[in-house]
């Protein structure tokens, strides 16, 4: 487990102005190019062609090379400082079905009973050719119930729901991630929404996606994600009274040292990390 | 969070031993009579528990039912019995290492995680474009002879359940074929660890392609006579048709895919819609029914088995016009050091391979060391990808942040969701029938708890 930064509160999340994504624009995101091989559609393949990576989610600040601290290294890599970013804000035009996506759905969130798209929808991020959205969970089921519903989104079937812990982005440490398929209209997107570790709530998806019922579920089993509105947040793959969710970061692997020949390897998480 | 971790979490629950554990009395209001209508349906309401070391519910799962006389009014399912942290296991691996890991989810169909995974890996890599095509064509023929080998076990299961113990005979014996085949190619019989990201541990062996020519007839003979044994059996029909029944609306709303979904007539596949590994380039069918029945979804495996067939034989086709290849992308930062021979202790890197990292090559050795002990880095960003696995859509959801381990790994296994129907199909119906409704979905619980 790497230490927390002492400035990871100095990176804020980026999302919402616009002049920070053109500033980042320059950023080069590597393995953008040629990503896109297995999705064969055509439209995805002038997606990846169009869509220009301008904006970058910072995640973490890691100092050093090898996860150690204070080990009286003189090679100057423990000084080292990176940022780890994932992939931000897209710029438009998207590029093949994306752009007929958002903009059909920014339509009907700008109506007369939606949210606003940009009240709804913080970002667009087209990656490795796949369009994900990051929504604001007060407006969570208004994005996803047209969605389902509306003829020329028809995303009919959730492929279900899937955590990610990122402890050293403040203020949006966990993750809840849905996959959504069409199989109308052959289509995948990511709808991903980010919630406060100290406020780990977001509406549960179960009315509109009954099948997301286990998945939310076992995301709350293994990160905590409490999913309001769900009909039954057991615990699923932990016993009942297993303290803690085990696929946080700061939730332990465990595990003992092994002598082999001799020689002592340590416990998975505590050997070597390059981070 | 950060004190739950200095915490022991086997320690004895403090609280709940505490000197001044207080307990609460209840009474007021319709607490009598709601505490006597408990009294009085507890000696009609019977819960029995199905499970979990039951031979009939396919490893540990255990089926809460909860019964009136014979008909199952409520059903629900518990799992993870055999929850084994797979998946944070990953995070503390190399990429290429996480294979050894998602190979045990689902034991009966190893090469569909091994390959989703991979392919999820080169598409965060950007290597997709890259892979040799024989690496391609021989993960669909093994992935295709594992798709028969994991619908045997289905039929054989499913028939032993029902007390038809030829069906289970004839259903292991020809998955024996195949499990031969693959011990000739990867040396294993199951978790192969086969397929790596950027390709496959190594090239099949000589022999190999004679061996699974031989084998197609057989498997054909074998799979015609499960046929003969089930289609058209009397017993078989009664037991299963109707049974189990779940409609195409039922079926998007709980995110089935698969056999199931197939057995109420939509033809979805995803070899078909978004194809992986050039799927596009093979000649086969989409088999559906339309009972949306235990029945259909047992014919419509039967029928698969011969499509896998046809697979099979195009992938040997080409795999003997191409002759030999590579099977690994040409990138000598991500191609892990694949030079295997037969040792005289088993398996390992060549002689020729350490004799060169070991006397003429420092270069190679440092090479060989960073790779096998740090791994390769891989661009941060996400990537989901769903490959079409015997009981349906697998798809694994990986993220990177740039590093030498998987950030997250979370695999969609086709029995976690499709056991989710289970209530659906077996309210309303006959305990008997519930063995049959869950033996049609199929679940595997190595997937189903990873």
């Amino acid at each position: 487990m790497s230490d927390k930064p002492e400035n990871a509160g100095e990176k804020p999340e980026k999302t919402g102005e616009e002049s920070d994504r053109v500033e980042a624009a320059e950023t080069v995101k590597p393995g953008v190019e040629g990503a896109d091989a297995l999705v064969t559609s055509e439209a995805t393949q002038t997606a990846l062609e169009a869509g220009t990576q301008s904006g970058e989610n910072v995640i973490d600040t890691r100092r050093g090379m090898f996860g150690v601290s204070g080990s009286g290294d003189t090679s100057g890599y423990g000084g080292l400082v990176r940022t780890i970013a994932m992939p931000g804000q897209t710029q438009r035009p998207f590029g093949g079905w994306f752009d007929e996506v958002v903009d059909v759905l920014e339509e009907i969130l700008d109506g007369d009973s939606g949210p606003g798209f940009d009240a709804a929808v913080e970002q667009v991020v087209v990656d490795r050719g796949e369009l994900t959205l990051f929504v604001r969970r007060e407006h969570l089921l208004a994005v996803l119930q047209p969605l389902r519903d509306d003829q020329d989104l028809r995303f009919e079937m959730s492929s279900g729901v899937s955590g990610v812990h990122y402890p050293h982005e403040t203020g949006r440490e966990l993750h809840s991630v849905m996959h959504l398929l069409s199989i109308t209209h052959s289509r995948r997107i990511r709808v991903e929404t980010a919630v406060p570790d100290a406020d780990p709530h977001l509406p549960s998806s179960v009315s509109i996606y009954p099948t997301n019922d286990w998945h939310e579920r076992e995301t709350w089993d293994f990160f905590g994600i409490v999913y309001d509105g769900h009909p039954a947040l057991a615990r699923i793959q932990m016993p009942d009274d297993w303290p803690g969710h085990p696929q946080r970061k700061d939730y332990p692997l465990g595990g003992v040292p092994v002598e082999y020949k001799g020689a002592n390897v340590p416990a998975p998480d505590n050997r070597r990390a390059y981070n | 969070m950060t004190e739950q971790t200095n915490q022991d979490f086997f320690a004895p629950n403090v609280d709940t031993e505490a000197s001044d554990y207080r307990s609460f009395t209840v009474e007021g209001g319709d607490w009598t009579d709601v505490a006597e209508e408990a009294a009085r349906l507890g000696e009609e309401r019977i819960v029995v528990n199905m499970g979990p070391q039951h031979p009939s519910t396919h490893g540990v799962l255990r089926l809460i039912l909860e019964i009136d006389g014979e008909t199952v009014t409520e059903a629900r399912c518990g799992i993870g019995y055999l929850h084994t942290g797979i998946e944070k296991n990953m995070e503390f691996r190399t990429w290429t290492q996480g294979v050894t890991f998602c190979t045990r989810m689902d034991y009966l169909a190893p090469f569909f995680q091994e390959v989703a995974y991979c392919l999820g890996v080169e598409r965060l890599l950007g290597v997709a474009d890259d892979v040799p095509e024989r690496a391609q064509i021989i993960r669909v023929l093994m992935m295709e002879l594992n798709r028969i080998g994991s619908h045997l076990i289905a039929l054989a299961t499913g028939g032993m359940e029902l007390g038809a113990t030829t069906v289970m005979t004839v259903g292991f014996r020809e998955r024996e074929t195949i499990l031969r085949i693959f011990e000739q190619i990867t040396g294993l019989r199951m978790n192969h660890g086969y397929v790596r990201p950027g390709g496959l541990a190594q090239d099949i062996p000589p022999g190999a392609i004679e061996h699974i020519r031989e084998a197609i007839p057989s498997l054909t003979k074998g799979v015609r006579e499960l046929e003969s044994l089930l289609n058209e059996t009397a017993t078989v029909k009664m037991r299963l048709k109707d049974v189990g029944h779940l409609s195409l609306a039922g079926c998007v709303a709980l995110g089935i895919t698969g056999p199931v979904l197939r057995s109420t007539g939509l033809p979805h596949d995803v070899r078909k819609s978004e194809p992986y590994c050039g799927y596009e380039t093979y000649d086969f069918d989409v088999i559906t029914r339309e009972g949306a029945d235990a029945y259909d979804r047992m014919r419509i495996r039967l029928d698969e088995c011969y499509e896998s067939l046809k697979i099979v034989q195009q992938a040997t086709d080409r795999l003997e016009a191409m002759g030999p290849g590579p099977v690994m992308v040409e990138d000598k930062k991500i191609a892990w050091p694949a030079q295997l021979a037969i040792g005289t202790d088993g398996m390992g890197n060549s002689l020729d391979h350490i004799r060169e990292i070991m006397g003429q090559s420092m270069e190679a050795l440092i090479h060989h060391f960073k790779l096998v002990t740090e791994g390769f880095r891989v661009p941060s960003g996400q990537v989901y990808q769903a490959v079409e696995a015997p009981r349906g859509e697998l798809a694994v959801h990986l993220v990177s942040d740039g590093g030498t381990r998987p950030y997250r790994a979370h695999f969609r296994d086709p029995s976690f969701v499709n056991l989710q129907a289970m209530s659906a199909m077996c309210e309303g119906g006959q305990v008997a029938d519930v063995v049959v409704a869950v033996a049609s979905l199929d679940p595997v619980m190595g997937g189903v708890d990873r």
